[in-house]
């Protein structure tokens, strides 16, 4: 067996059910390779004590013959998930110190199955960024160079030290959440699969709350098989959470046939942009030509109100923000800023405000505070949930006419380097995202497969898009694709 | 709609972030700059359309009003800042 922290889910928990190795020899080499890599600046919190406890007792599931799939799995959890007495810090100075005293649903239910926590994984602060540079722990790093470069770039984000971790074999599998595109962009950008489940299947109680109609945990994994087996274990109903849906959780890994034979799959046109490079180009029309030689009917369709998806975003994904922000005012926990003499209660929330959020989390704040307020509800806020409204009434109509699942680019470039956006518009960040946040005003499953190499050798994904409630068949969409697209590249190792 | 000194002033205020006059033009413009892309949106026709309140056409759940938890105030107040006898403690708000 190679080093056990390349493994995937699904090689070890076959391996674990046999005896072939132990969750405390996986969690070990998982920990050894964690203390190796801080130059990926991947796990900001390592919790070492917790995992090995964790493991030695998933051992002893595993004896008794009652081991559940993720019984054993060492995983990284990002830092925007509460975890019971471990920092959990969504990144942000603002939560400095914060230590729950509860447990998010998701870790939870990985816990009760058994799963491992290494440790917490960096992102960028409240979720909000693409390229994990807005993080109070500094940027992570992508453990992908382009050939014969040293050059630091961007593992993408919001759940950048997730992808990191996972493409560098620091973890098996990691959670993310998704709110714009924040699995799906850093997953395309370091060659791992990762998947945004429809709105409601998982839970978001005591995951800290960026936009509430649009966020979403998912898994961020080394093989569709893995997403598959994650995401069972994450998702499902909770009470907790009122917008989680009370429907039963089929049987993911079982819909991996691998079969989509007479499937219809659509192409949006209105997604071929302008300017788009002509290996992104080459990718879709690779892929494209994959599905139909697994049997797929290709579909030309329409989602004509595309180009206003990331205009509708950054009016209503600010806008909630800006609400969910407002409990951080130095009152209750995280950091509160020194007073000077006579400082009343609304300088101590001013300056503890200005002090703990940092630049990209303030100016989405005022966004949405100014899309919000009085007289302006209508022409920006109201007109974006309308605008909305026709988004996700083109995906309905595409879906009643037939079609199974909608191949796209995932992003519009492979990455980019650390930095390399820092004198740019924050508008030409916000464009990371311009094939995901369709997805996630939609409410819809999307998943982004890793499909191929650009001529600097960067990893290239797809997004596959699927009906809502239906991630099995989308995930077998996915495996089709990844089977034939066959990537097996990884990272060469500098770290 | 471009955002001047003043709005950009008003609007920081209304978030509680302290902004301090001299970083105000900047504020401005990176903010004005955000509500021109936005402005696209009014390309759209949306006559007629209802806006859309939630992802999934599902009945809000209810639970019967009673008390589920409590009892647990050291816990609520572990991470406090600042707290004292059982509360937590702000600067003086009533004069």
């Amino acid at each position: 067996m190679s080093e056990l922290n390349n493994l995937t889910i699904a090689e070890a928990r076959d391996a674990l059910r046999k005896g072939e190795t132990s969750a405390t020899d996986l969690t070990m080499a998982c920990l050894t390779a964690i203390d190796a890599a801080d130059g990926l600046n991947a796990f900001v919190h390592k919790t070492p004590t917790l995992a090995l406890d964790q493991a030695r007792a998933a051992d002893a599931r595993l004896k008794a013959g009652e081991a559940p799939a993720m019984c054993g799995i060492p995983l990284g959890i990002k830092d925007l998930f509460c975890t019971k007495g471990v920092p959990s810090q969504a990144a942000s100075n603002i939560l400095a110190g914060f230590k729950p005293e509860y447990e998010s649903t998701v870790t939870a239910k990985l816990f009760d199955a058994g799963a491992v926590m290494l440790g917490k994984l960096n992102m960028d602060e409240f979720a909000m960024g693409s390229s994990n540079e807005t993080s109070c722990y500094g940027n992570a790093v992508n453990p992908w160079r382009r050939q014969g470069s040293n050059v630091a770039l961007t593992p993408g984000g919001s759940s950048g030290g997730s992808a990191a971790a996972v493409a560098a074999d620091l973890c098996l599998a990691a959670t993310g959440t998704d709110t714009g595109g924040s699995i799906r962009q850093p997953a395309a950008f370091t060659g791992i699969t990762g998947i945004k489940p429809t709105y409601g299947r998982v839970s978001r109680w005591g995951i800290v709350a960026f936009a509430s109609s649009l966020d979403q945990a998912g898994p961020m994994t080394k093989t569709v098989r893995d997403a598959a087996i994650m995401l069972q274990a994450m998702s499902g109903h909770d009470p907790k959470d009122s917008t989680s849906a009370d429907l039963a959780v089929p049987d993911f890994e079982a819909a991996l046939t691998g079969d989509i034979r007479g499937k219809k799959i659509g192409i949006p046109r209105e997604y071929r942009m302008d300017g788009m490079p002509e290996e992104i180009e080459k990718l879709w029309a690779d892929g494209t030509a994959m599905m139909k030689d697994a049997g797929a009917e290709i579909v030309d369709i329409s989602l004509p109100h595309t180009k206003y998806a990331l205009p509708a975003y950054y009016v209503v994904a600010p806008a909630e923000a800006s609400s969910n922000l407002a409990r951080y005012d130095g009152v209750r926990y995280g950091h509160r800023a020194k007073l000077a003499q006579g400082d009343g209660i609304t300088e101590m929330y001013e300056k503890t405000r200005a002090e703990g959020f940092g630049h990209e989390v303030q100016r989405r704040v005022m966004i949405g505070t100014y899309v919000l307020s009085a007289g302006f509800y209508d022409a920006y806020y109201n007109r974006a949930r309308k605008v909305r409204a026709l988004i996700k009434r083109d995906f309905e109509t595409v879906f009643a006419d037939g079609i199974d699942a909608i191949l796209t680019p995932a992003t519009p470039s492979a990455a980019f380097g650390l930095g390399e956006m820092a004198d740019a518009d924050p508008v030409a960040m916000y464009l990371n995202d311009v094939f995901t946040v369709t997805v996630n005003l939609a409410g819809l499953p999307g998943v982004a497969v890793p499909a191929g190499l650009d001529a600097q050798g960067l990893p290239l994904g797809l997004q596959l898009i699927g009906r809502p409630w239906e991630e099995g068949d989308l995930l077998n969409h996915a495996y089709v694709l990844e089977r034939a697209a066959g990537f097996v590249s990884k990272p060469g190792k500098w770290w | 709609m471009s955002i001047d000194k003043d709005t950009a002033r008003k609007v920081a205020h209304l978030a509680r972030i302290a902004v301090r006059e001299e970083d105000l033009p900047a504020l401005a413009g990176e903010l004005s700059a955000v509500l021109a892309f936005m402005e696209q949106l009014n390309e759209v026709d949306v006559t007629g359309v209802e806006p859309m309140t939630s992802v999934t056409p599902m009945r809000l759940k209810r639970r019967v009003d009673e008390v589920t938890d409590g009892g647990i105030q050291a816990q609520v107040l572990k991470n406090a800042p600042d707290a004292r006898e059982g509360f937590f403690a702000v600067p003086k708000v009533v004069e």
